[in-house]
Protein backbone atom coordinates (compact mmCIF):
# COMPACT_ATOMS: atom_id res chain seq x y z
CA UNK A 1 0.00 0.00 0.00
CA UNK A 2 2.87 2.18 0.80
CA UNK A 3 4.38 1.25 -1.94
CA UNK A 4 1.39 1.94 -4.27
CA UNK A 5 1.20 5.28 -2.76
CA UNK A 6 5.00 6.46 -3.39
CA UNK A 7 4.84 5.71 -6.94
CA UNK A 8 1.41 7.57 -7.13
CA UNK A 9 3.45 10.17 -5.55
CA UNK A 10 5.99 9.62 -8.24
CA UNK A 11 3.74 9.86 -10.99
CA UNK A 12 2.73 13.07 -10.07
CA UNK A 13 5.48 14.30 -9.44
CA UNK A 14 7.06 13.47 -12.66
CA UNK A 15 3.44 14.61 -14.62
CA UNK A 16 3.83 18.26 -12.34
CA UNK A 17 7.77 18.62 -13.79
CA UNK A 18 6.99 18.10 -17.16
CA UNK A 19 4.14 20.60 -17.18
CA UNK A 20 6.45 22.97 -15.32
CA UNK A 21 9.35 22.22 -18.73
CA UNK A 22 6.20 22.67 -20.89
CA UNK A 23 5.12 25.93 -18.72
CA UNK A 24 9.12 26.81 -19.11
CA UNK A 25 8.87 26.64 -22.60
CA UNK A 26 6.05 28.64 -23.33
CA UNK A 27 8.20 30.66 -26.15
CA UNK A 28 9.33 27.45 -28.32
CA UNK A 29 5.49 26.75 -28.44
CA UNK A 30 4.81 29.71 -29.71
CA UNK A 31 7.53 29.79 -32.18
CA UNK A 32 6.26 26.50 -32.94
CA UNK A 33 2.54 27.26 -32.52
CA UNK A 34 2.00 28.36 -36.27
CA UNK A 35 3.70 25.74 -38.25
CA UNK A 36 2.29 23.21 -35.71
CA UNK A 37 -1.22 24.02 -36.59
CA UNK A 38 -1.20 24.33 -39.99
CA UNK A 39 0.27 20.85 -40.52
CA UNK A 40 -2.20 19.37 -37.96
CA UNK A 41 -5.27 20.90 -40.31
CA UNK A 42 -3.79 20.29 -43.41
CA UNK A 43 -1.16 17.43 -42.85
CA UNK A 44 -2.48 15.24 -40.08
CA UNK A 45 -6.28 15.45 -40.54
CA UNK A 46 -6.34 14.23 -44.15
CA UNK A 47 -3.59 11.45 -43.55
CA UNK A 48 -5.63 10.11 -40.56
CA UNK A 49 -9.21 10.63 -42.38
CA UNK A 50 -7.53 8.28 -45.06
CA UNK A 51 -6.62 6.00 -43.07
CA UNK A 52 -9.96 5.60 -41.69
CA UNK A 53 -11.33 5.15 -45.04
CA UNK A 54 -9.09 1.89 -45.73
CA UNK A 55 -11.65 0.38 -43.53
CA UNK A 56 -14.43 1.41 -45.24
CA UNK A 57 -16.93 1.02 -48.64
CA UNK A 58 -16.74 4.61 -50.17
CA UNK A 59 -17.26 5.66 -53.74
CA UNK A 60 -17.18 9.33 -52.65
CA UNK A 61 -21.23 9.59 -53.48
CA UNK A 62 -22.42 7.66 -50.76
CA UNK A 63 -21.08 7.91 -47.22
CA UNK A 64 -18.35 5.31 -46.23
CA UNK A 65 -19.46 2.07 -45.18
CA UNK A 66 -17.45 0.26 -42.49
CA UNK A 67 -16.39 -3.03 -43.95
CA UNK A 68 -13.55 -4.09 -41.39
CA UNK A 69 -10.02 -5.47 -43.12
CA UNK A 70 -12.06 -6.31 -46.03
CA UNK A 71 -9.87 -4.38 -48.60
CA UNK A 72 -6.46 -5.45 -47.05
CA UNK A 73 -7.63 -8.87 -47.87
CA UNK A 74 -9.19 -8.18 -51.10
CA UNK A 75 -5.67 -6.58 -51.99
CA UNK A 76 -3.52 -8.81 -50.90
CA UNK A 77 -5.56 -12.52 -51.78
CA UNK A 78 -7.80 -11.16 -54.62
CA UNK A 79 -6.09 -8.38 -56.74
CA UNK A 80 -3.71 -10.01 -59.05
CA UNK A 81 -2.62 -6.64 -60.73
CA UNK A 82 -1.76 -4.97 -57.25
CA UNK A 83 0.59 -8.10 -56.44
CA UNK A 84 2.45 -7.24 -60.04
CA UNK A 85 2.34 -3.45 -59.02
CA UNK A 86 3.97 -4.54 -55.54
CA UNK A 87 6.52 -6.54 -57.58
CA UNK A 88 7.28 -3.53 -59.77
CA UNK A 89 7.76 -0.41 -57.15
CA UNK A 90 10.47 -2.91 -54.97
CA UNK A 91 12.30 -3.23 -58.38
CA UNK A 92 12.22 0.47 -59.16
CA UNK A 93 12.55 1.34 -55.18
CA UNK A 94 15.52 -1.18 -54.72
CA UNK A 95 17.43 0.14 -57.61
CA UNK A 96 16.89 3.90 -58.39
CA UNK A 97 16.48 4.92 -54.29
CA UNK A 98 20.06 3.74 -53.06
CA UNK A 99 21.47 4.36 -56.87
CA UNK A 100 19.90 7.80 -56.86
CA UNK A 101 20.84 8.59 -53.09
CA UNK A 102 24.77 7.63 -53.92
CA UNK A 103 24.36 9.39 -56.80
CA UNK A 104 23.31 12.10 -55.71
CA UNK A 105 26.36 12.15 -52.54
CA UNK A 106 28.47 11.64 -55.30
CA UNK A 107 28.11 14.02 -57.20
CA UNK A 108 27.60 16.96 -54.50
CA UNK A 109 31.02 15.66 -53.68
CA UNK A 110 32.57 15.80 -56.46
CA UNK A 111 31.49 19.43 -57.41
CA UNK A 112 32.07 20.78 -53.99
CA UNK A 113 35.93 20.52 -55.29
CA UNK A 114 35.81 22.55 -57.92
CA UNK A 115 36.70 26.01 -58.30
CA UNK A 116 33.54 28.85 -57.41
CA UNK A 117 32.34 29.64 -60.54
CA UNK A 118 32.51 26.20 -62.56
CA UNK A 119 31.05 24.93 -59.44
CA UNK A 120 27.47 26.69 -59.64
CA UNK A 121 27.55 26.05 -63.40
CA UNK A 122 28.22 22.10 -62.82
CA UNK A 123 25.24 22.14 -59.72
CA UNK A 124 22.78 24.11 -62.41
CA UNK A 125 23.77 21.17 -65.01
CA UNK A 126 23.17 18.32 -62.77
CA UNK A 127 20.05 19.89 -60.86
CA UNK A 128 18.50 20.99 -64.59
CA UNK A 129 16.30 17.67 -64.99
CA UNK A 130 14.55 18.43 -61.59
CA UNK A 131 13.86 22.19 -62.26
CA UNK A 132 12.75 21.75 -65.63
CA UNK A 133 9.60 20.31 -64.90
CA UNK A 134 7.91 18.86 -67.49
CA UNK A 135 11.17 18.14 -69.56
CA UNK A 136 11.31 14.70 -68.98
CA UNK A 137 8.48 13.59 -71.24
CA UNK A 138 11.59 14.66 -73.60
CA UNK A 139 12.44 11.19 -72.95
CA UNK A 140 9.30 10.20 -74.57
CA UNK A 141 10.35 11.59 -77.88
CA UNK A 142 13.77 9.96 -77.58
CA UNK A 143 12.97 6.66 -77.19
CA UNK A 144 9.68 7.14 -79.34
CA UNK A 145 8.86 3.48 -80.78
CA UNK A 146 8.93 4.66 -84.56
CA UNK A 147 11.99 5.08 -86.43
CA UNK A 148 11.39 9.16 -86.13
CA UNK A 149 12.56 8.20 -81.97
CA UNK A 150 16.17 9.85 -82.03
CA UNK A 151 17.65 6.21 -79.84
CA UNK A 152 16.31 4.37 -83.07
CA UNK A 153 17.30 6.85 -85.39
CA UNK A 154 20.87 6.55 -83.83
CA UNK A 155 21.13 2.95 -83.49
CA UNK A 156 19.75 2.44 -87.28
CA UNK A 157 22.16 4.97 -88.67
CA UNK A 158 24.82 2.84 -86.51
CA UNK A 159 23.44 -0.24 -88.06
CA UNK A 160 23.51 -1.69 -84.82
CA UNK A 161 19.28 -2.67 -85.22
CA UNK A 162 17.46 -3.15 -88.61
CA UNK A 163 14.08 -2.22 -87.28
CA UNK A 164 12.49 0.49 -84.81
CA UNK A 165 12.17 -0.79 -81.19
CA UNK A 166 9.20 0.02 -79.44
CA UNK A 167 10.92 1.29 -75.82
CA UNK A 168 8.02 2.01 -74.32
CA UNK A 169 5.31 -0.54 -74.94
CA UNK A 170 7.74 -3.92 -75.16
CA UNK A 171 7.81 -5.12 -71.80
CA UNK A 172 11.32 -6.25 -72.37
CA UNK A 173 12.83 -2.44 -72.42
CA UNK A 174 10.00 -0.77 -70.49
CA UNK A 175 11.33 -1.40 -67.58
CA UNK A 176 15.14 -0.33 -68.28
CA UNK A 177 14.35 2.82 -69.89
CA UNK A 178 11.94 3.66 -67.09
CA UNK A 179 14.39 3.12 -64.49
CA UNK A 180 17.32 4.98 -66.35
CA UNK A 181 14.85 8.04 -66.67
CA UNK A 182 13.90 7.82 -63.54
CA UNK A 183 17.64 7.91 -61.94
CA UNK A 184 18.25 10.69 -64.21
CA UNK A 185 15.47 12.89 -62.59
CA UNK A 186 16.26 11.26 -58.98
CA UNK A 187 18.84 14.34 -58.21
CA UNK A 188 17.22 16.84 -57.40
CA UNK A 189 16.01 17.20 -53.86
CA UNK A 190 18.90 15.12 -52.11
CA UNK A 191 21.76 16.69 -54.46
CA UNK A 192 20.54 20.24 -53.84
CA UNK A 193 21.09 19.80 -50.23
CA UNK A 194 24.11 17.65 -50.26
CA UNK A 195 25.43 20.42 -51.85
CA UNK A 196 24.34 22.78 -49.50
CA UNK A 197 25.92 20.94 -46.51
CA UNK A 198 29.04 20.45 -47.92
CA UNK A 199 29.30 24.22 -48.20
CA UNK A 200 28.72 24.47 -44.49
CA UNK A 201 31.25 21.78 -43.29
CA UNK A 202 34.17 24.49 -41.16
CA UNK A 203 37.02 24.19 -43.70
CA UNK A 204 39.73 24.15 -40.31
CA UNK A 205 38.40 20.86 -39.92
CA UNK A 206 40.23 19.77 -43.04
CA UNK A 207 42.92 21.21 -41.97
CA UNK A 208 43.33 19.96 -39.15
CA UNK A 209 42.50 16.68 -40.26
CA UNK A 210 45.54 17.38 -42.80
CA UNK A 211 48.15 17.67 -39.82
CA UNK A 212 46.63 14.56 -38.53
CA UNK A 213 47.89 12.75 -41.10
CA UNK A 214 44.81 11.58 -43.96
CA UNK A 215 46.37 10.71 -46.56
CA UNK A 216 43.85 10.79 -49.24
CA UNK A 217 40.35 11.82 -50.38
CA UNK A 218 38.41 8.67 -49.06
CA UNK A 219 39.86 9.10 -45.44
CA UNK A 220 38.76 12.55 -45.72
CA UNK A 221 35.47 11.80 -46.64
CA UNK A 222 34.76 8.67 -44.34
CA UNK A 223 36.28 10.80 -41.42
CA UNK A 224 35.45 14.12 -42.01
CA UNK A 225 32.70 15.04 -44.11
CA UNK A 226 30.51 11.83 -43.55
CA UNK A 227 30.34 12.71 -39.94
CA UNK A 228 29.56 16.84 -40.72
CA UNK A 229 27.04 15.72 -43.30
CA UNK A 230 24.72 13.21 -41.11
CA UNK A 231 21.60 15.82 -40.69
CA UNK A 232 21.61 16.13 -44.51
CA UNK A 233 22.40 12.75 -45.17
CA UNK A 234 19.26 11.92 -43.24
CA UNK A 235 16.93 14.13 -45.22
CA UNK A 236 18.33 13.04 -48.40
CA UNK A 237 17.82 9.41 -47.64
CA UNK A 238 13.84 10.40 -46.37
CA UNK A 239 13.61 12.32 -49.85
CA UNK A 240 15.26 9.04 -51.83
CA UNK A 241 12.47 6.60 -49.66
CA UNK A 242 9.73 9.20 -50.86
CA UNK A 243 10.54 9.57 -54.19
CA UNK A 244 11.41 5.96 -55.22
CA UNK A 245 8.82 4.53 -53.25
CA UNK A 246 6.09 7.54 -54.85
CA UNK A 247 7.34 6.40 -58.75
CA UNK A 248 3.57 7.12 -60.63
CA UNK A 249 3.58 10.49 -62.85
CA UNK A 250 6.52 9.49 -65.07
CA UNK A 251 5.24 5.77 -65.71
CA UNK A 252 1.86 6.93 -66.86
CA UNK A 253 3.76 10.17 -69.00
CA UNK A 254 6.17 7.59 -70.86
CA UNK A 255 4.61 4.36 -70.97
CA UNK A 256 0.84 5.23 -71.01
CA UNK A 257 -1.82 4.09 -68.38
CA UNK A 258 -2.32 1.12 -68.38
CA UNK A 259 1.06 -0.14 -69.71
CA UNK A 260 1.94 -2.82 -71.64
CA UNK A 261 0.66 -6.18 -69.65
CA UNK A 262 1.37 -3.82 -67.03
CA UNK A 263 4.58 -4.51 -67.12
CA UNK A 264 5.83 -0.64 -65.17
CA UNK A 265 2.61 -0.78 -63.35
CA UNK A 266 3.17 0.35 -59.61
CA UNK A 267 1.39 0.59 -56.29
CA UNK A 268 0.69 4.21 -57.03
CA UNK A 269 -0.58 3.92 -60.70
CA UNK A 270 -3.03 1.38 -59.02
CA UNK A 271 -3.71 3.76 -56.24
CA UNK A 272 -4.59 6.64 -59.03
CA UNK A 273 -6.71 3.88 -61.08
CA UNK A 274 -8.59 3.07 -58.55
CA UNK A 275 -8.82 6.73 -56.64
CA UNK A 276 -9.79 9.05 -59.56
CA UNK A 277 -10.91 6.82 -62.15
CA UNK A 278 -13.10 3.92 -60.51
CA UNK A 279 -13.48 6.18 -57.09
CA UNK A 280 -12.95 3.12 -55.01
CA UNK A 281 -11.81 5.69 -52.12
CA UNK A 282 -11.76 3.06 -49.68
CA UNK A 283 -9.59 0.71 -51.37
CA UNK A 284 -7.52 3.51 -52.64
CA UNK A 285 -6.70 4.75 -49.05
CA UNK A 286 -5.70 1.03 -48.15
CA UNK A 287 -3.32 1.03 -51.08
CA UNK A 288 -1.65 3.96 -49.61
CA UNK A 289 -1.77 2.52 -46.12
CA UNK A 290 0.59 -0.34 -47.15
CA UNK A 291 2.60 1.72 -49.13
CA UNK A 292 2.92 3.88 -46.32
CA UNK A 293 3.93 1.58 -43.57
CA UNK A 294 6.41 -0.25 -46.53
CA UNK A 295 8.09 3.22 -46.60
CA UNK A 296 7.98 3.56 -42.76
CA UNK A 297 9.81 0.15 -42.12
CA UNK A 298 12.25 1.40 -45.03
CA UNK A 299 13.17 4.86 -43.10
CA UNK A 300 13.82 2.49 -39.48
CA UNK A 301 15.70 0.86 -41.65
CA UNK A 302 17.87 3.32 -42.93
CA UNK A 303 18.32 5.53 -39.78
CA UNK A 304 20.06 2.68 -38.31
CA UNK A 305 22.36 2.21 -41.03
CA UNK A 306 23.38 5.89 -41.12
CA UNK A 307 23.88 6.29 -37.14
CA UNK A 308 26.79 3.85 -37.90
CA UNK A 309 28.23 6.16 -40.52
CA UNK A 310 31.95 7.13 -39.59
CA UNK A 311 32.60 4.78 -37.15
CA UNK B 1 42.49 32.31 -47.92
CA UNK B 2 45.82 31.97 -50.11
CA UNK B 3 46.43 28.39 -48.66
CA UNK B 4 43.19 27.21 -49.26
CA UNK B 5 43.22 28.43 -53.43
CA UNK B 6 46.44 25.89 -53.22
CA UNK B 7 46.41 22.01 -53.87
CA UNK B 8 45.14 20.22 -51.21
CA UNK B 9 48.39 18.10 -50.03
CA UNK B 10 46.25 14.73 -49.81
CA UNK B 11 44.89 14.73 -53.07
CA UNK B 12 46.20 12.51 -56.15
CA UNK B 13 46.21 13.91 -59.64
CA UNK B 14 45.04 10.84 -61.28
CA UNK B 15 42.07 11.10 -58.99
CA UNK B 16 41.09 14.65 -59.95
CA UNK B 17 41.38 13.94 -63.92
CA UNK B 18 38.98 11.06 -63.17
CA UNK B 19 36.47 12.93 -61.18
CA UNK B 20 36.61 15.77 -63.44
CA UNK B 21 36.24 12.95 -66.47
CA UNK B 22 33.35 11.72 -64.88
CA UNK B 23 31.85 14.55 -64.03
CA UNK B 24 32.01 16.39 -67.93
CA UNK B 25 30.56 12.78 -68.74
CA UNK B 26 27.46 12.57 -66.98
CA UNK B 27 27.24 16.57 -67.22
CA UNK B 28 26.38 16.05 -70.98
CA UNK B 29 23.82 13.06 -70.36
CA UNK B 30 22.30 15.47 -67.57
CA UNK B 31 22.33 18.32 -69.73
CA UNK B 32 21.28 17.04 -72.94
CA UNK B 33 17.28 17.43 -72.70
CA UNK B 34 17.79 20.98 -71.32
CA UNK B 35 19.43 21.70 -74.37
CA UNK B 36 17.28 19.86 -76.55
CA UNK B 37 13.89 21.92 -75.00
CA UNK B 38 15.92 25.36 -75.25
CA UNK B 39 16.68 24.04 -79.26
CA UNK B 40 13.08 23.22 -79.74
CA UNK B 41 11.45 26.23 -78.82
CA UNK B 42 13.74 28.14 -81.26
CA UNK B 43 13.37 25.43 -83.99
CA UNK B 44 10.65 26.28 -86.97
CA UNK B 45 7.61 24.09 -87.69
CA UNK B 46 9.33 21.91 -90.58
CA UNK B 47 12.63 21.68 -88.25
CA UNK B 48 10.45 20.14 -85.20
CA UNK B 49 9.56 17.18 -87.40
CA UNK B 50 12.32 16.35 -89.40
CA UNK B 51 14.00 13.66 -90.39
CA UNK B 52 16.28 11.74 -89.09
CA UNK B 53 15.54 14.06 -85.98
CA UNK B 54 18.13 16.78 -85.81
CA UNK B 55 19.11 18.45 -81.79
CA UNK B 56 20.30 21.32 -82.67
CA UNK B 57 18.38 24.54 -84.46
CA UNK B 58 19.36 25.17 -88.09
CA UNK B 59 17.71 28.11 -88.59
CA UNK B 60 16.44 30.00 -85.26
CA UNK B 61 13.15 31.81 -85.35
CA UNK B 62 10.90 33.12 -82.95
CA UNK B 63 7.91 32.55 -84.82
CA UNK B 64 6.67 30.23 -81.69
CA UNK B 65 6.90 32.43 -79.25
CA UNK B 66 5.13 35.02 -81.61
CA UNK B 67 2.01 32.42 -82.30
CA UNK B 68 2.13 32.17 -78.73
CA UNK B 69 1.51 35.26 -78.29
CA UNK B 70 -1.29 35.41 -80.60
CA UNK B 71 -2.98 32.59 -78.79
CA UNK B 72 -2.40 34.61 -75.53
CA UNK B 73 -4.03 37.72 -76.73
CA UNK B 74 -7.25 35.81 -77.52
CA UNK B 75 -8.20 34.42 -74.26
CA UNK B 76 -10.91 35.92 -72.80
CA UNK B 77 -9.48 36.60 -69.35
CA UNK B 78 -6.60 38.90 -69.83
CA UNK B 79 -3.22 36.57 -69.90
CA UNK B 80 -1.85 39.22 -67.51
CA UNK B 81 -4.24 37.74 -64.91
CA UNK B 82 -2.83 34.12 -65.14
CA UNK B 83 0.50 35.47 -64.47
CA UNK B 84 -0.65 37.23 -61.85
CA UNK B 85 -1.75 34.63 -59.79
CA UNK B 86 0.99 32.51 -60.26
CA UNK B 87 3.31 35.32 -58.88
CA UNK B 88 1.17 35.88 -55.97
CA UNK B 89 0.96 32.54 -55.28
CA UNK B 90 4.10 31.53 -55.74
CA UNK B 91 6.33 34.95 -53.48
CA UNK B 92 3.07 34.95 -51.31
CA UNK B 93 4.01 30.81 -50.38
CA UNK B 94 7.39 30.90 -50.62
CA UNK B 95 7.77 33.61 -47.92
CA UNK B 96 5.01 32.25 -45.63
CA UNK B 97 6.40 28.79 -45.73
CA UNK B 98 10.35 29.81 -45.23
CA UNK B 99 9.00 31.71 -42.33
CA UNK B 100 6.93 29.46 -40.45
CA UNK B 101 8.50 26.34 -40.85
CA UNK B 102 11.61 27.90 -39.79
CA UNK B 103 10.45 29.23 -36.66
CA UNK B 104 9.30 25.61 -35.94
CA UNK B 105 12.37 24.01 -37.16
CA UNK B 106 14.54 26.29 -35.14
CA UNK B 107 13.07 25.56 -31.56
CA UNK B 108 12.91 21.44 -32.45
CA UNK B 109 16.22 21.51 -33.56
CA UNK B 110 18.23 23.47 -30.49
CA UNK B 111 15.48 23.33 -27.77
CA UNK B 112 14.26 20.11 -25.95
CA UNK B 113 10.28 20.60 -24.63
CA UNK B 114 7.75 18.38 -23.94
CA UNK B 115 6.33 17.17 -27.55
CA UNK B 116 8.73 18.26 -29.08
CA UNK B 117 10.79 14.88 -29.99
CA UNK B 118 7.20 13.21 -31.39
CA UNK B 119 6.10 16.22 -32.93
CA UNK B 120 9.33 16.18 -35.53
CA UNK B 121 8.59 12.13 -35.82
CA UNK B 122 5.29 12.82 -36.88
CA UNK B 123 6.44 15.45 -39.45
CA UNK B 124 8.77 13.03 -41.08
CA UNK B 125 6.34 10.33 -41.10
CA UNK B 126 3.69 12.84 -42.76
CA UNK B 127 6.08 12.91 -45.79
CA UNK B 128 5.79 9.50 -47.11
CA UNK B 129 1.85 9.84 -47.11
CA UNK B 130 0.68 9.84 -50.77
CA UNK B 131 -1.07 12.74 -52.16
CA UNK B 132 -3.43 11.12 -53.88
CA UNK B 133 -5.26 9.84 -51.28
CA UNK B 134 -5.17 12.79 -49.11
CA UNK B 135 -7.04 14.71 -52.14
CA UNK B 136 -10.00 14.05 -51.12
CA UNK B 137 -9.75 14.87 -47.37
CA UNK B 138 -7.94 17.74 -48.07
CA UNK B 139 -10.79 19.00 -50.50
CA UNK B 140 -13.12 18.37 -48.05
CA UNK B 141 -11.19 20.68 -45.43
CA UNK B 142 -10.51 22.99 -47.38
CA UNK B 143 -14.19 23.66 -48.66
CA UNK B 144 -15.06 23.36 -44.86
CA UNK B 145 -12.97 26.63 -43.90
CA UNK B 146 -14.93 28.50 -47.42
CA UNK B 147 -11.11 28.65 -49.09
CA UNK B 148 -12.74 27.11 -52.18
CA UNK B 149 -11.97 29.01 -55.19
CA UNK B 150 -9.29 31.62 -53.67
CA UNK B 151 -5.46 31.32 -53.91
CA UNK B 152 -5.78 30.75 -50.60
CA UNK B 153 -6.26 27.14 -50.79
CA UNK B 154 -3.10 26.77 -52.10
CA UNK B 155 -0.92 29.35 -50.79
CA UNK B 156 -2.10 28.35 -46.76
CA UNK B 157 -1.53 24.66 -46.95
CA UNK B 158 1.82 25.36 -49.08
CA UNK B 159 2.90 27.06 -45.80
CA UNK B 160 3.60 23.90 -43.30
CA UNK B 161 4.86 21.74 -45.92
CA UNK B 162 6.94 18.97 -44.24
CA UNK B 163 9.28 19.09 -46.63
CA UNK B 164 10.31 22.23 -45.39
CA UNK B 165 10.36 22.05 -41.64
CA UNK B 166 12.54 18.95 -41.77
CA UNK B 167 15.20 20.63 -43.93
CA UNK B 168 15.34 23.72 -41.89
CA UNK B 169 15.68 21.49 -38.52
CA UNK B 170 18.56 19.45 -40.23
CA UNK B 171 20.90 22.12 -41.00
CA UNK B 172 19.68 24.04 -37.77
CA UNK B 173 21.26 21.28 -35.93
CA UNK B 174 24.61 22.54 -36.69
CA UNK B 175 24.29 25.68 -35.14
CA UNK B 176 26.17 25.62 -32.23
CA UNK B 177 24.70 25.63 -28.85
CA UNK B 178 27.44 28.34 -27.28
CA UNK B 179 26.45 31.27 -30.28
CA UNK B 180 23.04 30.93 -29.18
CA UNK B 181 23.47 31.17 -25.30
CA UNK B 182 26.22 33.82 -25.61
CA UNK B 183 23.48 36.03 -27.58
CA UNK B 184 21.18 35.26 -24.40
CA UNK B 185 23.61 36.15 -21.83
CA UNK B 186 23.93 39.63 -24.02
CA UNK B 187 20.10 40.11 -23.39
CA UNK B 188 18.87 38.83 -26.86
CA UNK B 189 14.81 37.66 -26.74
CA UNK B 190 14.24 34.30 -28.59
CA UNK B 191 13.25 35.80 -31.66
CA UNK B 192 15.99 38.21 -31.92
CA UNK B 193 17.98 35.34 -31.93
CA UNK B 194 16.26 32.85 -34.32
CA UNK B 195 16.02 36.28 -36.51
CA UNK B 196 19.57 37.90 -36.57
CA UNK B 197 21.66 35.18 -35.35
CA UNK B 198 20.29 31.60 -36.23
CA UNK B 199 18.70 32.36 -39.77
CA UNK B 200 22.09 34.21 -41.02
CA UNK B 201 23.92 31.06 -40.42
CA UNK B 202 21.87 28.82 -42.00
CA UNK B 203 21.45 31.21 -45.09
CA UNK B 204 22.40 28.38 -47.48
CA UNK B 205 19.40 25.83 -46.09
CA UNK B 206 16.67 28.83 -46.63
CA UNK B 207 18.28 29.67 -50.23
CA UNK B 208 18.16 25.88 -50.80
CA UNK B 209 14.50 25.46 -49.39
CA UNK B 210 13.70 28.63 -51.31
CA UNK B 211 14.07 26.92 -54.90
CA UNK B 212 12.56 24.09 -53.85
CA UNK B 213 9.48 26.02 -52.98
CA UNK B 214 9.28 28.56 -56.07
CA UNK B 215 9.96 26.04 -57.92
CA UNK B 216 6.82 23.82 -57.38
CA UNK B 217 4.79 26.77 -56.62
CA UNK B 218 5.26 28.10 -60.15
CA UNK B 219 4.33 25.09 -61.37
CA UNK B 220 0.80 24.60 -59.78
CA UNK B 221 -2.11 24.13 -61.78
CA UNK B 222 -4.46 23.87 -58.42
CA UNK B 223 -7.50 22.82 -60.73
CA UNK B 224 -8.74 20.82 -57.93
CA UNK B 225 -9.48 24.23 -55.63
CA UNK B 226 -10.08 26.90 -58.37
CA UNK B 227 -12.48 27.25 -60.60
CA UNK B 228 -12.95 30.63 -61.54
CA UNK B 229 -11.11 31.51 -64.78
CA UNK B 230 -9.93 34.71 -63.52
CA UNK B 231 -8.16 32.81 -60.43
CA UNK B 232 -6.67 30.18 -62.52
CA UNK B 233 -2.75 29.92 -62.78
CA UNK B 234 -0.41 30.11 -65.74
CA UNK B 235 0.43 26.48 -66.08
CA UNK B 236 -2.82 25.63 -66.07
CA UNK B 237 -3.90 28.22 -69.06
CA UNK B 238 -0.29 27.13 -70.55
CA UNK B 239 -1.44 23.39 -70.41
CA UNK B 240 -5.07 24.70 -72.15
CA UNK B 241 -2.50 26.00 -74.75
CA UNK B 242 -0.72 22.70 -75.73
CA UNK B 243 -3.59 20.78 -75.00
CA UNK B 244 -4.01 21.58 -79.41
CA UNK B 245 -2.08 18.69 -80.53
CA UNK B 246 0.42 18.19 -83.07
CA UNK B 247 -0.55 21.64 -84.46
CA UNK B 248 0.57 23.14 -81.30
CA UNK B 249 4.02 21.86 -81.16
CA UNK B 250 5.60 24.51 -81.53
CA UNK B 251 3.86 26.81 -79.35
CA UNK B 252 4.68 23.81 -76.80
CA UNK B 253 8.33 24.09 -77.14
CA UNK B 254 7.64 27.82 -76.65
CA UNK B 255 5.78 27.28 -73.70
CA UNK B 256 8.51 24.65 -71.80
CA UNK B 257 10.68 26.95 -72.16
CA UNK B 258 8.93 29.78 -70.47
CA UNK B 259 8.06 27.59 -67.37
CA UNK B 260 11.30 26.74 -67.29
CA UNK B 261 13.05 30.70 -67.04
CA UNK B 262 11.79 31.50 -63.68
CA UNK B 263 12.95 28.66 -61.58
CA UNK B 264 16.06 28.55 -63.27
CA UNK B 265 16.99 32.59 -62.61
CA UNK B 266 15.94 31.74 -59.19
CA UNK B 267 18.39 29.01 -59.13
CA UNK B 268 21.06 31.40 -60.22
CA UNK B 269 20.75 33.88 -58.14
CA UNK B 270 20.26 32.03 -55.02
CA UNK B 271 22.87 29.97 -55.80
CA UNK B 272 25.42 32.08 -56.77
CA UNK B 273 24.13 33.84 -53.30
CA UNK B 274 25.38 30.76 -51.08
CA UNK B 275 28.68 30.54 -52.49
CA UNK B 276 29.22 33.88 -51.50
CA UNK B 277 27.87 34.05 -48.12
CA UNK B 278 30.12 30.56 -47.57
CA UNK B 279 32.82 32.53 -48.96
CA UNK B 280 32.76 35.57 -46.82
CA UNK B 281 31.28 34.65 -43.10
CA UNK B 282 33.68 32.21 -40.77
CA UNK B 283 31.05 32.01 -37.63
CA UNK B 284 31.34 28.71 -36.86
CA UNK B 285 33.22 27.39 -33.95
Amino acid sequence: MDLLLKYAKKKKADISYSWKKAKLSKTYYLFLAPYAVLFIVFYIVPVITSIFLSFTYYNILEPPKFIGFQNYINLILADDVFITAVKNTFIIAAITGPLGYIAAFVFAWFINELPRYLRAFAVLVFYAPTISGQVYLIWAIMFSGDAYGYVNAFLMKLGIINAPVRWLTDPTYMMPVLIVVILWMSLGTGFLSFVAGLQGIDKSMYEAGYVDGIKNRWQELWFITLPNMKPMLLFGAVMAITQSFGVGDVTVSLCGFPSTDYAVHTVVTHLMDYGSIRFEMGYAAAIATILFATMILCNKAIQAMLRRVGT
Amino acid sequence: MRYLKRRKPNRSRAGDVGINFILIFFGIFMAFPLVYAICSAFKPLDEIFVYPPRVFVRHPTFDNFQDLFVIMKKSWVPFTRYLYNTVLITVVGTFGHIIISSMGAYVLAKYDFPGSRTFFKLVVTALMFNGYVTAIPNYLVISRLGWLDTIWAIVIPAFAAPMGLFLMKQFMEGVPMAIIEAAKIDGASEWKIYSSVVMPMVKPAWLTLLIFSVQGLWNAKASNFIFSEELKTLPYALQQIIGGGVARAGVGAAVTLIMMIVPIVTFILSESNVIETMASSGIKD
